[in-house]
C-alpha cells in the first residue's frame, strides 16, 4: 500500500469523523430524550416507522460508521497487534461490510 | 505510568472505540429484530444490562470528546490553549455521562 | 543515596551502587562518579556537559532526560535513583545506546535541504516575521538528541514509524521556501510510517529539553500531505 492510499484512508477517517460528530450528537441527544421516563419499542418505532428522514439519518450514520471503524481499528491492528501484510486489511473489509450490512438492516428494520 | 493528560485522553479514546467497535454489531442486529424489539427492551431492563448501557453511551461521550480534540489538534492552526483540549474533551464526557445518568 | 544503573545489553540488569549526595548534584555528575570511582567497566556517553549537544541522554526514573542538566534533588525518590538506556533503540552496552536507525528515519524522512540556487544567484529573502519563518524558527533548534525518540509510545509500538524528531525536522523544510524538494518530502512523510500514525500523545512536546513540539509540527505535515491529495500532488 503506498503512502498515497494510507493518506486516502486518514482522509476518509476523518471526513467520517467529521459527519460522526454531528450524528452522535443527534444521537446523543435522541438518546438521552428517549430513555426519560422508560424506553419501550413502540415509543421507538412510533418515531421511526415510515420516517423517510430519520432512515436518512440512521443510512448516512451507518456508512459513516462503516467507513470509520474499521480504519481506526486498522491503526491498533498494527500498533497492538502487530498484524502486518494484507491479511489484516481484507479482515477490516471483511469489517466494514458486517458493518454496513447489519447497520442496513437495522435502519429499515426500524423504518419498516 | 504516564501522567501526561493527553496520553490518557488518548488511551481513553482508543479503548472505547475498541468498545464501541464490538458493541455496534450487536446493537444493529437487535434494531434488525425490530419485531421482537418489545423482548429484548425488556431483557434490558435488568439493572447490569442497564449499567453496560450506561457505560456504552459513556464510551461513545468518550470517543466524541477525545475525537474533536484530534479533529481540532489537526485541522486548526497551531495555538498553545489547544493543550488544554484533554480536560475539554473529559469535560463534555463527564456531562454526558451526568445526563444520562439522571435520565435512566 | 542508592543508585541502579542498567548494567548489560538487551539482555542484563540494573546494579544498585552507593553514591554520596552533594549540593547542586546533576544525574551526569552521579554517573561519572559511578564509573571513575565505584565500576570503571560503566559505559556512558557525555561531551558538552552543559545541555547543548544532547549526547548525556538517558533514561532517569522511567523518563528520558538530559543528564547534565538533571538535578538530582528534582528526580530522587525516597534517597534513590534509576539510569537506565534511552528507550526504543538497541543498546550496544549499558548506558549507551546505538543511534543509526534514529539517523536513518531522519533520512527517509528527506530530513535534509534541497536548495535550487547557486553562489551566481541573487540570496532569496526570507522576512523573519512571515508566517513560513515564525513556523520553523519554532522548531529548528533540535539537536538530534533523541529523548522525544525515546519517549514516543508509536515509536515503541511501531518500529517503521519515523518518529517525532524527523518529522519535525522534515516540517522545518517543507516550510523552508528556498526548499525545493517538498514534492518527494511529503511523499516520504506520509502514511503509516509518517506523520498519520501520530496519535497527539504529547510525550515529545512534554519532554524535549529544547521545549519544541514535534507534536505541531507533526500536525502540520498533516495538514499539507492533505492539501497535496487533494490538488492531486500526492
Amino acid at each position: 500500500m503506498t503512502s498515497r492510499t494510507q493518506t486516502l484512508l486518514w482522509v476518509a477517517q476523518r471526513t467520517s469523523a467529521a459527519v460522526l460528530a454531528i450524528c452522535v450528537t443527534l444521537h446523543l441527544a435522541t438518546i438521552i430524550y428517549a430513555v426519560q421516563g422508560g424506553l419501550t419499542a413502540a415509543e421507538i418505532l412510533a418515531r421511526t416507522r415510515g420516517n423517510a428522514t430519520w432512515l436518512a439519518f440512521y443510512v448516512l450514520f451507518v456508512l459513516a460508521v462503516a467507513v470509520h471503524a474499521p480504519i481506526g481499528l486498522r491503526a491498533i491492528a498494527i500498533e497492538w497487534l502487530g498484524w502486518r501484510g494484507r491479511s489484516r486489511d481484507v479482515a477490516l473489509a471483511l469489517f466494514a461490510a458486517v458493518l454496513a450490512w447489519t447497520g442496513m438492516r437495522a435502519a429499515i428494520g426500524v423504518f419498516a | 505510568m504516564k501522567d501526561e493528560a493527553s496520553y490518557w485522553v488518548f488511551m481513553v479514546h482508543r479503548l472505547s472505540g475498541i468498545a464501541l467497535a464490538a458493541f455496534l454489531p450487536l446493537h444493529f442486529w437487535a434494531l434488525g429484530d425490530a419485531l421482537q424489539l418489545e423482548g429484548f427492551l425488556a431483557w434490558t431492563e435488568q439493572p447490569l444490562v442497564k449499567l453496560g448501557e450506561w457505560a456504552i453511551v459513556l464510551a461513545l461521550a468518550a470517543h466524541l470528546g477525545g475525537g474533536l480534540r484530534v479533529l481540532a489538534l489537526e485541522f486548526l492552526p497551531w495555538r498553545d490553549w489547544q493543550k488544554g483540549l484533554a480536560a475539554a474533551a473529559a469535560a463534555l464526557t463527564v456531562a454526558v455521562g451526568l445526563a444520562l445518568a439522571l435520565a435512566l | 543515596m542508592r543508585v541502579s544503573v542498567w548494567k548489560g545489553v538487551a539482555e542484563g540488569s540494573f546494579r544498585e551502587f552507593d553514591v554520596p549526595r552533594q549540593a547542586s548534584q546533576t544525574v551526569l555528575d552521579v554517573v561519572t562518579y559511578i564509573q571513575r570511582s565505584l565500576d570503571p567497566t560503566l559505559a556512558y556517553r557525555y561531551a558538552c556537559r552543559v545541555g547543548m549537544c544532547g549526547s548525556c541522554a538517558m533514561t532517569v526514573n522511567g523518563v528520558p532526560r538530559w543528564t547534565c542538566r538533571t538535578h538530582v534533588d528534582k528526580v530522587v525518590r525516597n534517597d534513590a535513583l534509576q539510569v537506565g538506556p534511552l528507550k526504543n533503540l538497541p543498546v550496544i552496552r549499558d548506558l549507551v545506546t546505538d543511534m543509526r536507525e534514529f539517523f536513518d528515519k531522519w533520512a527517509r524522512a528527506k530530513g535534509q535541504f534541497k536548495g535550487a540556487r547557486t553562489k551566481h544567484d541573487d540570496f532569496q529573502p526570507v522576512k523573519p516575521s512571515s508566517l513560513e519563518r515564525v513556523q520553523v524558527d519554532a522548531a529548528i533548534e533540535c539537536i538530534g538528541c533523541g529523548v522525544c525518540y525515546a519517549a514516543c509510545d508509536v515509536v515503541a509500538w511501531n518500529p517503521d514509524y519515523l518518529g517525532p524528531a524527523a518529522l519535525n525536522r522534515a516540517w522545518t523544510l517543507v516550510k523552508d521556501v528556498r526548499d525545493e524538494d517538498k514534492g518527494e518530502r511529503l511523499r516520504a512523510v506520509a502514511g503509516d510510517a509518517g506523520c498519520h500514525s501520530c496519535h497527539t500523545h504529547m510525550s515529545c512536546t512534554e519532554r524535549c529539553p529544547k521545549h519544541l513540539s514535534p507534536t505541531a509540527g507533526i500536525a502540520g505535515l498533516k495538514r499539507e500531505v492533505f492539501k497535496a491529495v487533494v490538488k492531486g500532488e500526492l
